[in-house]
């Protein structure tokens, strides 16, 4: 019982977690049609970056929004400067992505070696509270109620701004919205940049927890198109169902099943391929 | 001469130099080399249908190439014999394949790649963490190289000549494939879906035959691979292997068959060199694939003789200067 409970809260955390991640790579994937293959390598160096800055002994919190912010101008450079000129090539936009992770993730080996870094919990977010006669871990909790907020924030934006309805009028139809006076390249710029930024918010507030380590980036990425074909492109209800689903799927496949855990992980996303190739939230496009 | 018999001519060439490789090459290492470049090449031709006959970009082949690699591996230690365990894994491959087409098949385009990319990354969680099947991250190890008809294919010199008779093999089907009514088709779905659609031809069952079709030919590049190093392990289903099989692909310009042949040389000659000087193989991969993107999309070749020309043309048009604006917009 307190096996499976405990199972439970990791699988929420790291639903939490996945959410922040994939988020960013639906809203890219579902306004601007790019298939970002570097969304892992954004995550790795963002919890690299926060490593760095947490070992110079900043405040666990204001090192995770720094690391954001760099990502958000990195990310930000690269869709304004090299992506911008791809607009509507698929092919060559997977390969510039694919290239950046490449990069990325050789750089990183190279600045902060192969060994796995593990930042210590934040003092103030140690320990565990009791609920019922059973201990929840501070920190895990703290994931989930983070992401939760994010979750909601993106929400309201999306829907009740008008940031939110003019990135919505990109997505159904961009040179109609371009012609009513939308700019929508800076949109572009604006939610590569955010999304950028919440992978590597995600990648410092999971470092305590996954750890950091080389591979990380392409072992994140998958989970991230999981998410995003189970919960429909674009969907944030989507992606935020589909985040919590792998991450029960995750855990307690690895519990379970540990040699097949990682098969178990892409069924549910073979299931909606072939039953609802749209994803469990996605509209289906005319 | 005309134009063809110039061709002849040179096809003939080529295939002299290839034969008569290990005689003017000498060296058993430059000899192994070019046995890798032949495997990839016919990975990159298979791929090739797909990318650029088919419209359909994959980014799972190494998947399938590790599929075969494996599934002989396993046979040959299951104690099976050698013609066996290439059959039962050129089987399990094309099985894979179907599989792998009709999830893929359900999305073209961007969904295409993503689903490919997704599953290819199953196989690599296969081989990586099923560990009691696969052996994990140790590998499989082949003790022995087949020898069909009795020729032994233990020196490198052997080897090479089998992995040149397939290769053979794979580009003439290739040819065929290409210009047979099958091939026009599939061209026709690549570009123009919908007219295929109305004019009645099975747009889902030809592109499903065109994978199966590369699939399969991805299996036999991964036998030859698996012989060749006698060793197989997760990291060849990794994205990395992919990249590198599509960079082979899009290096040499897509849609042609001479380019995938041409990319597989660049790149197993470029690994081999970069490995030799850094260790930063991955890097360079990443850096070609942005520069080939930013400055020459059309492929690697093609774009450097553009470039090439391109210099040329400032050098000459240096005194003059003012006479060539048009230029610019280009």
């Amino acid at each position: 019982m307190i096996l499976w409970l405990t199972l439970a809260v990791n699988s929420i955390a790291l639903g939490g977690l996945l959410f922040l991640l994939s988020a960013g790579f639906s809203l890219i994937f579902g306004l601007m049609r790019i298939p970002n293959l570097m969304h892992g390598s954004f995550f790795m160096l963002g919890a690299y970056f926060g490593v760095t800055f947490l070992s110079k002994g900043m405040n666990f919190w204001v090192a995770a929004l720094l690391s954001g912010a760099a990502m958000a101008i990195i990310g930000g450079l690269i869709e304004r400067f090299l992506l911008r000129r791809l607009e509507g090539q698929v092919l060559p936009q997977v390969l510039l992505t694919l290239g950046f992770a490449f990069i990325i993730g050789d750089i990183c080996l190279m600045a902060w070696t192969g060994d796995p870094w593990q930042p210590a919990t934040p003092d103030h977010l140690r320990g565990a509270v009791q609920v019922a006669g059973l201990f929840f871990p501070v920190f895990r909790l703290v994931i989930v109620g983070v992401a939760v907020i994010i979750a909601i924030a993106l929400w309201l934006m999306v829907d009740w701004t008008r940031l939110g309805a003019m990135i919505r009028a990109g997505v159904d139809d961009a040179p109609i919205a371009r012609v009513v006076g939308i700019k929508v390249s800076q949109l572009f710029t604006l939610i590569f940049a955010l999304g950028a930024a919440l992978a590597a918010f995600a990648g410092v507030i999971g470092a305590p927890y996954l750890s950091v380590y080389p591979g990380l980036d392409f072992e994140m990425l998958p989970l991230a198109l999981i998410v995003v074909i189970l919960g429909g492109t674009g969907s944030l209800l989507g992606a935020l169902v589909g985040s919590f689903l792998i991450g029960f799927l995750y855990n307690f496949g690895q519990a379970m099943f540990p040699d097949l855990a990682y098969v178990i992980l892409f069924l549910p996303m073979l299931l909606v391929l072939v039953l609802r190739p749209q994803g469990l939230f996605g509209r289906v496009v005319s | 001469m005309s134009r063809q018999h110039l061709r002849n001519a040179a096809i003939a060439v080529a295939i002299a130099l290839l034969a008569t490789l290990p005689a003017w090459v000498g060296n058993a290492y430059y000899v192994n080399i070019a046995s890798q470049i032949l495997f990839w090449a016919i990975c990159a031709l298979a791929l090739n249908v797909l990318v650029g006959y088919a419209g359909l970009t994959s980014l799972g082949h190494a998947g399938l190439f590790a599929m075969a690699g494996y599934a002989a591996g396993l046979m040959l230690q299951a104690g099976h014999g050698h013609a066996f365990a290439i059959i039962s894994a050129l089987a399990v491959t094309l099985a894979s394949t179907a599989v792998f087409a009709v999830l893929a098949l359900r999305a073209t385009g961007i969904g295409f790649l993503m689903i490919t990319l997704a599953v290819g990354q199953i196989i690599w969680g296969i081989a990586y963490r099923w560990a009691s099947l696969t052996n994990g991250d140790n590998g499989i190890n082949v003790s022995t190289r087949p020898a069909p008809f009795g020729l032994s294919l233990a020196s490198a010199d052997g080897f090479y000549y089998a992995t040149l008779v397939v290769f053979l093999a794979a580009l003439a089907t290739m040819i065929v494939f290409v210009q047979s009514p099958f091939g026009a088709s599939l061209r026709g779905t690549r570009d123009q879906e919908r007219r295929m659609n109305a004019l009645g031809y099975n747009v889902w069952l030809i592109r499903f035959c065109a994978i199966l079709f590369s699939g399969v030919w991805t299996g036999v590049a991964g036998l030859l691979f698996v012989y060749y190093n006698q060793f197989i392990s997760p990291q060849v289903a990794a994205l990395t292997t992919s990249a590198e099989i599509l960079l082979m692909v899009i290096s040499g310009g897509t849609g042609t068959l001479l380019g995938p042949v041409v990319g597989a040389a660049i790149v197993v000659i470029m690994k081999n060199v970069v490995s030799a000087y850094i260790e930063r193989w991955n890097l360079v991969l990443g850096v070609i694939f942005v520069v080939i993107i930013t400055f020459m999309p059309e492929g690697l070749v093609p774009g450097t003789v553009r470039l090439c020309r391109y210099g040329w043309h400032k050098l000459a048009s240096r005194g003059s200067r003012y006479t060539k604006i048009g230029d610019r917009a280009l």
